[in-house]
């Protein structure tokens, strides 16, 4: 813990997530007008009233930035806990309980990781009659899993054989009470880590899908305002912030799971950790 | 030849994954995809089309479902992958047949190019671990890895080409261009830019993979023994480190490609480039299934091949592999 929060690079992390959390939570307070209201004139400069101009549509840049980052931030967040969470089911179930199951689920995951994700993610949004951020979340856990969950698999079968895990074999203690005790804490800095890739991965995705119009294009996000920044011809009149910003953002928050990701791995990680 | 073979099976389950997909996914979204596609295209196709699509996806068939499926799977393996209904009556094989170069070409060139510099910076980066270049590289390479292909690429395209004019703003090739030796210069000139694109936001992965892998096989003990017999560091470094670190780059390349790959979805469609990527959004975008799922299953074909390439490529490079199949 102390070794995380010396690091540089996980503070920078931690920060921006911070400061977009903050921004998510306070939307309605910061931003001065509804970012779904299109009644101002369309392409606006720059001013007092409209701090980053208005849209072709009439809506206002800004406040549609800000409230951006409420879906950017939920989908990654939660994307990043549901495959977390399925990776330590699979990590269990494969490395510790090991035999034919994990002959099985080794397959599957194979299977998903040669699988190009994005593909994948594309033909499944094609057949969806409707899409909304729930069904975003569903289908970025669905085709982006299998990444990293080799590793946890691998953490669980050495951990089953190390002596602390033995000795409480010995003292006979449950097969589930070890896997609660002792498998899953020592598996915990390997899943915040893959925690953080996992968002990472979905923050880029949905922004990506979004953009491609296979999203929920009257959503306000990010990847929508960049769908409408290229479907409404607005760079090529002038208005270039309208397509600098939100990508900037989520370069921006992309980068902060990035950073955290890499940080945890550095400390969780016997073989990259300094001695 | 045992990890060749398990590795074989393994990309063979896949691209019959890959297919049954394609069988699967229609029939069991909710909402009847098929009959919104027809929908769709109400009046527009004859209706002796209308009556092959829908015995295609399983409408108005007196088959039952699994001698469906099994006829599917005769169908996609010789290569019967349908027609395009946006495109009509051009089939989906030849639509795929001419799209597919261009992207081959694309993503060919990025994932080299990205290989061989990410590794590079990487390996340097990890060498001298803490130094100067090392804290660069890192934040560097996280920030790469975290940039939106597509805004990338619109950036670059607002730019470099709409701007400043350095580029062309879309397509493969000038117009009055035909593809040919002459055409040669107007097809670099328009693929030089979603080619950079490219490269540039898949580096980022090589790099910190590179990075990683290189500070944990300094910790070895072989590092230590070539040190102590006082070899030069620069022997060290690249016949005992660097060596050994990039084995695993040829593990991760399923991942690296799946990247590459998507890269290309977004690049091909903002710079209106003709390759498969385009056609893979336009068929999603017009509800086109045939052309969709057939372009589905040859990126997945594709992507397997490269990754079998990329395994010859670790057998060969690892004696510890090769030697593990013969004991």
């Amino acid at each position: 813990m102390k070794a995380f929060f010396a690091n540089r690079l996980a503070l920078a992390g931690l920060a921006i997530v911070a400061f977009f959390g903050l921004v998510a939570l306070l939307a309605p307070v910061i931003a001065p007008y509804s970012p779904t209201d299109i009644n101002f004139k369309p392409m606006l400069g720059v001013s007092a009233e409209h701090l980053l101009g208005t849209t072709p549509q009439g809506n206002d840049i800004f406040s549609q930035l800000v409230y951006g980052a409420r879906a950017s931030l939920l989908v990654g967040l939660a994307t990043g806990a549901v495959i977390a969470a399925v990776q330590l089911l699979m990590g269990i179930f494969s490395g510790y309980v090991g035999g034919w199951v994990d002959a099985v689920l080794s397959v599957v995951t194979n299977v998903f990781l040669v699988m190009p994700g994005l593909v994948l993610l594309i033909v499944i949004a094609a057949y969806l009659p409707q899409r909304g951020l729930v069904t975003m979340i569903v289908i970025l856990a669905v085709a982006g899993w299998a990444w990293g969950a080799r590793v946890l698999r691998a953490q669980a079968m050495s951990l089953r054989d190390r002596p602390f895990v033995e000795a409480a074999r010995m003292s006979g203690e449950g097969r589930w009470w070890i896997v609660l005790g002792h498998i899953v804490p020592n598996m915990f800095g390997i899943l915040v880590a893959n925690f953080f890739g996992a968002a990472l991965y979905a923050v880029l995705a949905e922004a990506g899908l979004e953009f491609l119009g296979l999203g929920n294009i009257n959503n306000v996000t990010w990847g929508t305002m960049l769908y409408w920044a290229e479907n409404g011809d607005a760079v090529l009149l002038g208005q270039w912030l309208y397509l600098l910003l939100p990508g900037l953002c989520i370069l921006l928050l992309g980068m902060a799971f990035g950073l955290l990701n890499f940080a945890v791995d550095q400390v969780a990680n016997p073989r990259l950790r300094r001695n | 030849m045992k990890f060749l073979l398990r590795r074989l099976a393994l990309l063979l389950l896949t691209g019959w994954a890959a297919i049954t997909l394609n069988f699967v996914l229609p029939r069991l979204m909710p909402g009847d995809p098929i009959e919104a596609m027809l929908a769709r295209y109400q009046g527009r196709l004859d209706p002796r089309t209308v009556s092959a699509l829908k015995i295609e996806f399983g409408l108005n068939s007196h088959q039952g479902p699994l001698s469906e499926y099994f006829t599917y799977i005769g169908h996609t393996l010789t290569g019967n992958l349908g027609t395009s209904i946006t495109y009509f009556p051009t089939s989906v094989a030849s639509i795929i047949g001419s799209a597919l170069p261009w992207t081959l070409g694309l993503v060919g060139f990025s994932i080299v190019v990205a290989f061989c510099i990410g590794t590079a910076l990487g390996a340097a980066a990890g060498w001298r671990r803490g130094s100067r270049l090392d804290t660069f590289v890192v934040p560097f390479g996280v920030m790469l890895s975290a940039m939106p292909v597509f805004w990338v690429s619109l950036l670059a395209l607002y730019f470099l080409a709409f701007r400043l004019g350095w580029f062309p703003v879309a397509g493969g090739i000038g117009t009055s261009q035909t593809v040919s030796i002459s055409g040669i210069g107007s097809i670099i000139s328009h693929a030089a830019l979603p080619a950079m694109t490219l490269t540039l936001v898949s580096l980022g992965s090589w790099v910190l993979l590179m990075r990683n892998n290189t500070v944990s096989v300094l910790g070895e003990d072989f590092i230590k023994f070539g040190r102590a017999k006082g070899l030069p560091e620069r022997v060290v470094a690249y016949r005992y480190a660097a060596r050994n670190a990039i084995l695993p780059n040829f593990t991760a390349f399923a991942l690296a490609l799946g990247f590459v790959v998507a890269g290309a979805i977004f690049t091909e469609s903002v710079f209106s480039y003709p390759g498969i990527a385009y056609y893979l959004l336009q068929a999603v975008l017009s509800l086109d299934y045939p052309l969709m799922q057939g372009i589905f299953l040859v990126i997945v074909v594709a992507v397997l091949c490269a990754n079998f390439l990329a395994d010859l490529l670790y057998v060969f490079l690892d004696p510890r592999i090769r030697l593990e199949s013969r004991s």
